[in-house]
């Protein structure tokens, strides 16, 4: 066995230690099992109190490609992607050379003894791990070897930085699910690295995990698809149809895993809820349509390539009516883009789906409990709308972990809108009702459901014009009374969708406006910009489309920064077109490069923005954010 | 046992059901005159096949003392799809997208296990640019009527060939059709269909005891209906004409259907075969083509290719198999349609979800 030795010094051997407040950036290569190990990783930190989140960077491929987790720790409660790595773990020969020069001077590298050291840098301190001596030594079949190897790396961090052995091992049962066997299986190879690294491994302070308490205590830890799926699930979902696709598949897959536990039927045992691979997106969303059309809260999820395949569905779905929800989990675009980088890249595509005149209604999750809200709320909405609703959440929201809230039960009844019931037709009498008739001038005209027993409640659906009855209609007039009416219905919208939420500060004259999963690093950037003295105020869009809320926010700033991760600033289009007025005051920050928005890059724009003015003023100490 | 509440539910509950007592002679088993089972007028040409169709629909439906309200008809796009209209104007109806409706369709199933389902949709909707949601809806045993109004040409796009038209025909504005042809009871048989045939719009009491059968059958029944288009695709060359499948047409058998409700007995004679359908009832055929087996998949690829080289409109119940589940069958669903479950039944309990997310 070698001995690994510190191969070179720290530079900053003086300086304070960081403590539960750095960045540690794990390359592997896919498909070798490194998913247990960084989830366990992730997990035992969680239990240890300390605010982190995951971000896995992983390649559209099923085996050999490299791939990065990265965990950020943050005892301030930081949660966004930092562009910095303080920690690198090196597995994978192919990066080794990239990964070695990522870590900031002081920082530490601890490296497969088996790779090459590519690097010579002297500002960093290089720990080698034995991994092959180590796994050889725990006498395990060839088979396991290559899956054990990556618990080597779990058990040199313990060591290193002082993860509790014993949040190891509960993370382990948690992923295994109480399964001894595998448990000490991958526990032994942990156990046998931190006993190696106390005889061999010179012990630095640089970096420590301690236990802390104050900011994950009553949150758990779930990624925003599963989320979703749960939401939907207690939110009232009678279909799910879905085609593969990354990254929206595992919101299927998890409606799929808890519908036979949370939807049966305890009386008869059989299910509530039907789940359903469909041959493409095309009859994917046909069958939401089909069952929200019957009176079931159907959806999809999909992303960016399965919207395109959806779009002559959509504008079905909006010029018949018929309630449907699409879960658009957005990857980088266009065309097969990156299946497995994130993006906000979908807004103008999912807002306008389909020919002619279409909007659609888009909420905007930020985190995992809206997620589950979400699941609900948009089925409501489809419903009292009677059109369909998209849910836009995207990659980094949607596949990686994320301290939540718990989910908020709720029992109160689901909103499905105007139906009238056999019973309501026979109170109404002989001419009881007409299908696109806007009774109540909200825009929203009554429906009946199939099956409705009274032999006038059936109305005939179509795509093509229509008038009141539902009748074959080329009438110019019924044509545009119809426009008119499904846009007063999308006026009604405005005032049903989940309201923005407002954070303004005292002074403030720059205000920020963004969208879903950018949330943590908006807020962090507010952090460093205020401490550098510039507040700011911050309305947080969580539905298109847009409400007087919005509108007046913009008014009370000089300048608004409209923040995405999409290339061409596809939310500041929209926000310039509903409101021209105050068009000149809205400023594009958008940025598309697979990477979830940093603080760094948000303070970075929002003062190169102002540079000139009050740049000056704004002023924030770069050593805040390195 | 689903299938039988869909029967039941079909014929019972309505509000029209009261007056069966004061039944004449002309209303049917649920007290319901022929013109009730109308839609609106069709705008269709006159002569086309497709009206033809319509009316069967109207007579086996009153005939059979369907109750309309838990009845739904869809369609595609195109001459065919327009006709749910014109029909059973008591149901709810959906003209949906060109060759989407097998989904739109398998989302109103699933939402409402206990509503008939007939779906009408045309060559070009079925087999050119459906055939992908075609063959699914096969593979996947909805149990639904899957009526194809085949003609072998695009009426409202005005005469282009459709994926039926003849290898080798040619048409006034599209020269020579010089690829193959799909045929749709060849490719419903290849997705596992558990009930093909094939008809005649010329052949009016065929199209109507087969149209009864489908109605009861357990899964899907695909009914290919040679239908002529009397604008673009008439003429005696066509396979599609009425001259071609006047001329043409072999029977396999002559149909009978026998509703559940009628105690009739057949005697039993060698070349009578009766098969019961799931759904209640039984088709009787009286052999005219002594080898043909309708529950031998085997025999009846082989009547399509026979009809292929001879070049014949081999007509009648190709196939048939009750014993395959519907795949709402395979779903489990509750008895009560989703559509019709009340909230508490349409989310976990507040422990359920505490627990799942104990555990996540």
């Amino acid at each position: 066995m070698s001995v690994a030795v510190r191969e070179a010094p720290a530079t900053k051997s003086d300086a304070p230690a960081a403590v539960n407040d750095f960045v540690i950036n794990v390359a592997t290569a896919n498909g070798s099992g490194s998913q247990t190990s960084n989830g366990v990783l992730l997990r035992a930190l969680f239990k240890m109190g300390i605010p982190i989140n995951g971000k896995n960077f992983f390649p559209s491929n099923i085996q050999g490609m490299p791939t990065w987790y990265i965990i950020r720790l943050s005892k301030d409660g930081y949660l966004a992607r930092r562009e910095v790595t303080d920690i690198q773990v090196c597995m994978n020969g192919r990066t080794v050379a990239e990964d070695m020069e990522r870590v900031l001077p002081g920082g530490i590298i601890l490296y497969d003894d088996s790779l090459p050291i590519a690097n010579h840098r002297k500002d960093v301190t290089f720990y080698p791990m034995p991994v092959k001596e180590l796994v050889k030594a725990a006498g395990l079949s060839h088979a396991l070897r290559d899956y054990v190897a990556n618990m080597v790396y779990v058990g040199a961090l313990a060591a290193l930085i002082g993860i509790d052995p014993a949040e190891i091992e509960a993370a382990l049962f948690w992923h295994f699910g109480g399964k001894e066997k595998p448990v000490r299986l991958n526990m032994d190879m942990v156990e046998r690295t931190i006993h190696w690294a106390r005889e061999n491994v010179e012990r630095q302070d640089t970096y420590r995990v301690e236990r802390m308490s104050g900011f994950n205590e009553g949150k758990i830890l779930v990624d925003g698809n599963t989320a979703g799926a749960l939401g939907a699930l207690a939110g009232g979902l009678g279909l799910a149809s879905w085609y593969p696709i990354t990254p929206s598949s595992s919101l299927a897959e998890s409606i799929d895993k808890y519908a036979s536990t949370l939807r049966t039927d305890p009386d008869t045992g059989k299910a509530t809820v039907a789940v359903i691979q469909a041959e493409d997106e095309l009859a994917a969303i046909g069958m939401v349509v089909g069952a929200g059309w019957a009176g079931v809260r159907a959806m999809t999820c999909t992303s960016g390539p399965g919207i395109s395949l959806m779009a002559e569905f959509a504008g079905l779905a909006y010029f018949a009516e018929a309630p449907a929800v699409i879960w658009d989990i957005q990857r980088m675009g266009p065309s097969t883009g990156l299946p497995t980088r994130t993006s906000q890249g979908d807004i103008l595509a999912a807002y306008y789906l389909s020919h002619g005149d279409t909007r659609h209604v888009l909420l905007f999750p930020a985190n995992p409990a809206e997620c589950f809200a979400f699941g609900r709320i948009a089925f409501d909405l489809a419903e009292e709308l009677q059109t369909l609703v998209f849910v836009m959440s995207d990659l980094d929201l949607g596949m990686n972990l994320h301290i939540s809230e718990p989910f908020e039960y709720t029992d109160a009844p689901f909103k499905r809108g105007k139906v009238f019931s056999a019973e309501d037709l026979a109170e109404r009498g002989e001419a009881p009702w007409a299908r696109y008739m806007d009774v109540d001038g909200d825009g929203i005209a009554y429906r009946t459901l199939p099956g409705t027993k009274h032999n006038l409640a059936a109305y005939f659906t179509r795509g093509t014009g229509h008038n009141e009855q539902g009748f074959y209609s080329e009438s110019p007039d019924d044509w545009e009374q119809n426009l008119e009416r499904l846009r007063r219905k999308f006026e009604t919208a405005r005032k049903l969708a989940p309201e923005a939420i407002l954070d303004e500060q005292e002074g403030a004259t720059i205000g920020i406006i963004s969208l879903g999963s950018n949330d943590a690093g908006v807020e962090e950037a507010r952090d460093l910009l205020a401490v550098g003295g510039l507040p700011t105020g911050y309305l947080r869009l969580r539905a298109l489309p847009i409400d007087d809320s919005v509108r007046g926010f913009i008014g009370r700033y000089e300048a608004v920064f409209v923040i995405e991760a999409n290339h061409d600033g596809q939310l500041h289009t929209i926000l310039t077109t509903e409101e021209p007025g105050q068009a000149l005051k809205l400023k594009s920050i958008a940025k598309c490069d697979g990477l979830p928005l940093s603080a760094r890059f948000i303070v970075e724009q929002i003062q190169n923005r102002l540079c000139g003015r009050d740049a000056r003023d704004a002023r924030v100490r770069k050593e805040a954010w390195v | 046992m689903r299938a039988k509440t869909k029967v039941a539910a079909a014929r019972a509950g309505t509000r029209a059901a009261s007056t069966r007592g004061a039944r004449s002679a002309k209303t049917n088993r649920i007290g319901l005159a022929k013109n009730s089972y109308k839609g609106r007028p069709s705008t269709l040409c006159k002569g086309c096949g497709h009206d033809s169709i319509s009316q069967r629909i109207v007579n086996i439906a009153w005939e059979m003392g369907l109750d309309q309200t838990q009845v739904v008809k869809l369609s595609g796009i195109g001459c065919s799809s327009k006709t749910p209209a014109y029909y059973l104007g008591w149901s709810h109806g959906f003209n949906s997208l060109h060759g989407r409706m097998p989904s739109v369709a398998t989302g109103a199933i699933i939402a409402n296990t206990a509503l008939q389902v007939i779906g009408v949709s045309g060559d070009g909707d079925t087999a050119s640019i459906g055939i992908g949601q075609f063959k699914h809806a096969v593979r996947r045993n909805l149990p639904m009527v899957y009526i194809v109004e085949n003609n072998g040409v695009y009426g409202l796009t005005k005469g282009q060939f459709s994926a039926t038209a003849d290898e080798g025909q040619s048409l006034k504005y599209q020269g020579v059709n010089e690829l193959p042809s799909l045929d749709i009871c060849m490719e419903a048989l290849t997705a596992n269909a558990t009930f093909v045939a094939r008809s005649f719009a010329g052949d009016p009491k065929q199209v109507e005891v087969l149209l009864k059968a489908a109605v009861n059958h357990r899964g899907i029944a695909v009914l290919d209906i040679i239908s002529p288009c009397v604008t673009f695709n008439n003429h005696d060359t066509s396979t599609k004409s009425y001259g071609f499948g006047r001329a043409n047409e072999i029977p396999l058998h002559e149909l009978n259907f026998v509703p559940e409700y009628e105690a009739i007995e057949i005697e039993d004679y060698e070349d009578e075969l009766e098969v019961n359908l799931h759904d209640g009832g039984r088709i009787i055929l009286k052999k005219l083509d002594p080898n043909h087996d309708p529950k031998d998949r085997d025999v009846a690829y082989a009547a399509i290719r026979r009809s292929h080289t001879e070049q014949k409109l081999i007509t009648g119940l190709l196939y048939i198999n009750e014993e395959e589940p519907t795949f709402t069958e395979l779903l489990n669903l509750t008895d009560t349609p989703l559509a019709q479950l009340p909230d508490d039944k349409l989310r976990p309990s507040r422990e359920a979800l505490a627990a799942v997310m104990a555990a996540l």
